[in-house]
């Protein structure tokens, strides 16, 4: 009884971190937007920045990254 | 997701493939094993070397696709490294190049099927984030002295605002070697279970009777997924390499 209570836990816990995942999909999503927006704005000074939409996209994510992380830990390691 | 992980229906655990083996029987890992996580990095390595060398051998005005091949990857590194970390951190480019062709040959080799991902695994690309770290920081610190914690101390802000964000720069360093590392295992890992999901998905709606209708559109969706990974292959070697000229940046240009 006791080890199914904590597999309910690990489950409902796994499935609340990946509520995290959904933050950086926006997080990902607003650069790229953004980005395109002012791409679309000075098509000539977009080729330069491609470099700074990564690493933006990059951080956005790795936030993301955490939180399915946890839900990995949660799963597989706790 | 249409099917839970430890669902009784599933043919196969989608984290299976991440299990690391011996190849030559038994059942524990040590140090020195040959596991599946070996064979797949040497064949990523053994491939980096007949490529660049295969491709370099000719040294041919026009060259052959190999040399095409080899020359685009050199250049593209090259401009990066460049235009992002500065002209002073070409010295350093062996070492990113490194980084990069390993990267893209785990991520491109472990798409095959039956292949392995070394890149998957935290343990393999910790080494390596914590290897850029521990570059970044000894280089910071022998070209520029205790100035280098100039980096944490942000001397274009008010002075009273400055402390606390100078903890917040400690820590965002700090955290640096474990998100360089965990973005490039966690998407691997994430792509590649999503794509043994689906794959088990296809069985599954065969055998319950939802209709054989539904099969090929889950064959379709792995295809999508394969194709999203690929790119994605690409672009989070892509990623690594470029952090890494970033904090290279950082170290040999600490002004903040």
């Amino acid at each position: 009884m006791e080890g199914e209570l904590i597999a309910l836990g690990k489950f409902i816990g796994a499935g609340l971190a990946c509520i995290g995942m959904g933050g950086s999909a926006m997080g990902v999503g607003n650069v790229a937007g953004n980005f395109l927006a002012g791409a679309l704005r000075n098509p000539s000074a977009a080729g330069g920045q491609t470099a700074t939409l990564f690493i933006g996209i990059a951080f956005a994510e790795a936030l993301g990254i955490f939180s399915f992380l946890v839900a990995l830990l949660l799963m597989f390691a706790v | 997701m249409a099917t839970e992980e430890h669902s009784e229906g599933l043919a196969f655990h989608p984290m299976d493939q991440f299990i690391v083996k011996p190849l030559f029987g038994g059942d524990t890992v040590g140090v020195l094993t040959v596991t599946n996580a070996t064979l797949w990095m040497a064949i990523s390595v053994l491939a980096i070397i007949a490529l660049f060398v295969l491709g370099t051998r000719g040294r041919a005005v026009i060259p052959s696709r190999t040399q095409s091949v080899a020359e685009l990857a050199y250049g593209f590194v090259h401009k990066m490294v460049e235009d992002v970390a500065g002209h002073d951190a070409v010295k350093f480019f062996p070492y990113i190049f490194t980084l990069f062709t390993f990267i893209v040959f785990s991520n491109f080799l472990g798409l095959l099927p039956k292949a392995f991902t070394p890149t998957s695994h935290i343990a393999v690309t910790a080494v390596m984030a914590v290897g850029v770290f521990l570059t970044v920081t000894i280089v910071g610190f022998v070209k520029h002295g205790v100035h280098f914690l100039g980096l944490f101390w942000v001397s274009s802000a008010p002075l009273p605002l400055r402390p606390v964000l100078a903890l917040i720069e400690v820590i965002s360093y700090f955290v640096r070697p474990v998100s360089h590392s965990i973005r490039l295992a966690g998407n691997m890992m994430a792509g590649h279970a999503v794509i043994k999901v689906f794959a088990a998905f296809a069985p599954l709606v065969l055998i319950s009777g939802v209709g054989i209708a539904v099969t090929p559109l889950s064959i379709l969706a792995i295809t999508a997924i394969y194709a999203l990974e690929i790119l994605v292959a690409f672009i989070q070697a892509y990623v690594f390499t470029i952090l890494t000229c970033v904090y290279l940046k950082d170290a040999l240009h600490p002004a903040h």
